[in-house]
């Protein structure tokens, strides 16, 4: 999906700069083009359009008379600068949770009707305890039926205790505040009724909470398919609260996300956490990078195309592909393309910006060190075998152990495994169409390239 | 560019096979997941009975309409004998029948994209400022890109052939364009024999649960006996916050073990309203995001087992929280392919979120807004009138 979007906006780009081949410099009429599909990607990704028209701004500035790279075309330049632009917009300074020298820490949660407050409770929980902390949750939501009840679900689903009472939210968090201090529980983390920004009593009650109980850190929890009001609700929470941080929620699903930009830029405060999913343990802390790829639908593909082209000749990625396209995958292959991929950097952070990648794979722990014994028995075949591995017979595997220093069952075990791989390849269609489509226009594109340099 | 990433994708997929995994032959094809139950991880102590039920009921995955197996029926304990069904219970009753305006409400709305338009108004004339304008309140209300191109241009055909000349004329423009655009079937209709189900569908935290209880009032309130499904056995404690509405209205209410089947408390909820003679059930689910293809699929599950007489389903009504942005339009698309959705509910529309989606639903989709909620209390759930809501969007021209 993400991998889909990202070649729509570069491609309009493309569409825009075709007649710019052989310039030097992205003329003004250029950039202002350019610009418009940004304006329009960015409000369809719900950025706020006030927002957009200071990103948008910022932009114009720094493209202007801007030297056409050698390496990108101006389409993938303009979508470069964009996502620089966001992430730098998203990111900054971090938040850090430090913890309060008299404890209870005591945090905060507020937010409108359905952002997620009761779950991100839980979760919040889950993380300060899986910091080595001992968090105590408190129900303070005594508006909607039966919001108590469910924190105390999740709170026993993550092992957490939770305290509440029916009596009135400000008394509840007061005596939240009183019990951890009593049973030792050295954070707190309080849940409050989901409430209008523009309603006065419910907000003067959150105040009175706030004040109340004086919490280090006040989180707005905020639905990521919020649309253009996300800025008018953060305004006024911050209003009310002064903010520390944002929680985003319901990243899981396909919205873009465009009002974390929204709201970052207006309260100019960070967002600490996304959550990610319905169980307790999809909660990470916040990538500026992957959410400002996301606005612009396209993962994190552009850090990936900085390492990758530092990395991989491209006249070998593009003859890689081509074999990949007609089905061909030998052990070669995969060995040049394991050297490059080690340059890298770490494995586990490169697969987690990849697009199209099973979740199962993004999730699993890969390390570095499963280079070494696959390498080395690839290394210890002979040419015929690596393109044919067919021939390798149990003399022939007794000597790659041999040579490779491993077992003639670990060798077995690559094979058996790299038939698989192979097989895979050719039974994922959209891997073979990629792979087509993107040789076609690679190879007529090379021999260009090569003269520009 | 992308031919580098491939390449990249494809040796990190090869090394993870070959480091053994093990994600081979589950990564590839669909996999199902049930809900809250991470394959090949240990749970979580819960409060709920660990052991995930196939349905309440029965051991085959039909629901079994035997009595004596159905999930315990919780039925609302109305105030004492004195509460017949044509009185609707709550202390807030007096305010059922009372349908609050939605130009009161929207107020705050209301001078927001007034404040956006008060420049083209004032200056009077239609110049291009004045379209841009016009585009941008668009905007900021989420109508969305695409939907306000559409209205741009018809407005723009008005203005060539009808030469519109003064920005409170293209404002009159703009609603008769909106109200054609929204103009639909509001009714909830009732199925002519058997038992009329309406599915209440959406993603989390729109307020499918709330708008349940209000629509269960507005039904008790015209004295129609009403069994409340509490479909959602996901979320924790949905079912007391279901059951809790039950309570306040005088509704029936059937609710099955958490985590269990939800098609299979739908299903029960038939059964007890025939039994019952009630002739409505409101159908609570678990909110979902329409990316979820296993859940989608049990909710196409949900409304299969809803229709099985004497069961009909004759709405399907998507809950959209007016906040919600350009993603709204893609739920609606995906639960209209699903389920077949037949009216949106537009919540929370007494914020300051103009919910232009629905607009953008609505003109795109052709799905009718059926109702709105317009705020806490109770009876703030009124049926959408297309005229008030477009004159309390767009400021008197």
């Amino acid at each position: 999906m993400a991998g889909g979007m990202f070649e729509a906006l570069s491609d309009r780009f493309e569409a825009i700069f075709t007649r710019l081949r052989g310039k030097g410099r992205l003329s003004q009429a250029d950039v202002d083009e350019a610009l418009r599909e940004v304006r329009l990607a960015l409000l369809q990704a719900d950025v706020n359009l006030l927002v957009v028209r200071g990103i948008v701004a910022r932009l114009r500035e720094q493209l202007a008379g801007s030297e056409l790279s050698q390496s990108l075309t101006p389409g993938q330049q303009v979508v470069k600068a964009v996502h620089e632009e966001l992430v730098r917009a998203l990111g900054g300074q971090a938040l850090r949770v430090t913890y309060a020298p008299r404890p209870p820490t005591v945090v905060l949660l507020a937010g409108l009707q359905g952002a997620g407050k009761t779950t991100v409770a839980a979760k919040l929980g889950r993380w300060f305890k899986q910091q080595g902390r001992n968090p105590l949750l408190v129900g303070a939501d005594l508006q909607r039926p039966a919001a108590v009840e469910q924190l105390r679900v999740l709170g026993g689903q993550v092992n957490l205790p939770v305290f509440s009472e029916p009596s009135d939210p400000v008394t509840v968090a007061k005596k939240g505040l009183a019990e951890a201090v009593r049973v030792g529980r050295d954070v707190l983390i309080v849940d409050t009724a989901g409430r209008l920004h523009i309603d006065e009593q419910m907000m003067a009650e959150v105040r009175e909470i706030s004040s109340t109980i004086e919490p280090h850190y006040t989180f707005l929890v905020l639905d990521a398919m919020t649309g253009q009001d996300a800025v008018a609700t953060a305004e006024a929470f911050h209003k009310a609260l002064e903010l520390d941080a944002v929680v985003l929620t319901k990243v899981d699903g396909d919205a873009r996300g465009g009002a974390a930009l929204s709201v970052k830029e207006v309260v100019g405060r960070p967002i600490a956490f996304v959550s990610t999913g319905e169980r307790a343990e999809d909660f990470e802390l916040f990538h500026p990078d992957r959410m400002a790829g996301r606005i612009l639908g396209m993962g994190d593909v552009l850090t990936l195309i900085d390492r990758a082209e530092q990395a991989m000749k491209k006249e070998e990625a593009e003859r890689a592909v081509a074999k990949l396209a007609e089905g061909r995958f030998t052990l070669d292959d995969f060995l040049s393309q394991l050297q490059a991929v080690k340059k890298m950097g770490p494995l586990s952070g490169l697969v987690g910006m990849l697009p199209m990648v099973p979740k199962e794979v993004r999730n699993a722990q890969l390390d570095d060190s499963m280079f070494k014994p696959v390498e080395a028995i690839i290394n210890s075949m002979t040419p015929a075998e690596r393109a044919e591995p067919a021939i390798i017979n149990g003399s022939r595997r007794a000597r790659i152990a041999a040579g490779s220093g491993t077992s003639v069952q670990e060798v077995n075990d690559l094979l058996e495994r790299f038939k698989q791989v192979q097989a895979y390849m050719r039974q994922v269609p959209a891997l073979a169409g990629m792979a087509r489509r993107a040789s076609k226009p690679g190879k007529k594109a090379a021999p260009r390239r090569k003269k520009r340099r | 560019m992308v031919v580098v990433i491939i390449v990249v994708a494809c040796a990190a997929l090869a090394l993870a096979v070959i480091a053994g995994l093990g994600f081979y032959g589950g990564a590839i094809g669909p996999r199902r997941r049930r809900r809250g139950m991470p394959s090949g991880r240990p749970q979580p102590a819960l409060a709920a009975p660990p052991s995930r039920p196939a349905p309440a009921t029965a051991p085959t995955t039909a629901p079994a309409p035997t009595a004596a197996q159905a999930p315990p029926v919780a039925q609302a304990p109305t105030a004492g004998p004195g509460a017949g069904p044509a009185s609707p219970v709550g202390t807030k009753g007096p305010e059922v029948g009372e349908r609050p305006r939605l130009l009161d409400r929207l107020g705050k709305a209301r001078s927001l994209l007034a404040a956006q338009l008060a420049g083209a108004v004032g200056r009077g004339r239609l110049d291009r400022q004045a379209w841009e304008e016009l585009e941008e309140a668009l905007i900021l209300a989420d109508v969305g890109t695409s939907t306000t191109a559409a209205l741009l241009e018809a407005l723009q055909e008005r203005a060539r052939r009808d030469g519109l000349s003064s920005s409170s004329q293209l404002l009159d423009a703009l609603k008769e364009e909106l109200a054609g655009r929204l103009a639909g079937d509001r009714e909830l209709h009732l199925a002519d024999e058997g038992v009329t189900v309406w599915l209440f569908v959406g993603v989390n935290g729109v307020g499918k649960t709330t708008t349940i209880g209000k629509v269960a009032m507005s039904q008790r309130a015209v004295g129609r006996e009403v069994v409340l499904a509490a479909g959602d056995t996901f979320r924790a404690a949905a079912a007391d916050q279901l059951e809790a509405w039950a309570e306040r209205v005088g509704a029936g209410l059937v609710r099955g073990k958490q985590g269990g089947d939800p098609g299979a408390v739908v299903f029960d909820a038939v059964q007890h309203a025939a039994a019952r003679g009630a002739p409505v059930v409101l159908a609570d689910t678990a909110g979902r995001l329409h990316t979820k293809v296993n859940l989608m699929e049990e909710l196409k599950k949900v409304k299969r087992v809803a229709n099985r007489p004497p069961g009909s389903v004759q709405e399907v009504l998507l809950v959209i929280d007016a906040t919600t942005g350009q993603n709204g339009l893609v739920q609606a698309k995906q639960f209209a392919q699903a389920v077949g959705v037949t009216g949106v509910v537009l919540t929370k529309l007494d914020g300051t979120a103009k919910g232009g989606i629905a607009v953008a639903i609505a003109s795109e989709l052709g799905i009718p807004i059926k109702l709105v909620g317009l705020g806490e209390g109770p009876a703030d759930l009124v049926s959408f009138d297309e005229r008030e809501f477009v004159e309390a969007l767009v400021p008197a021209g």
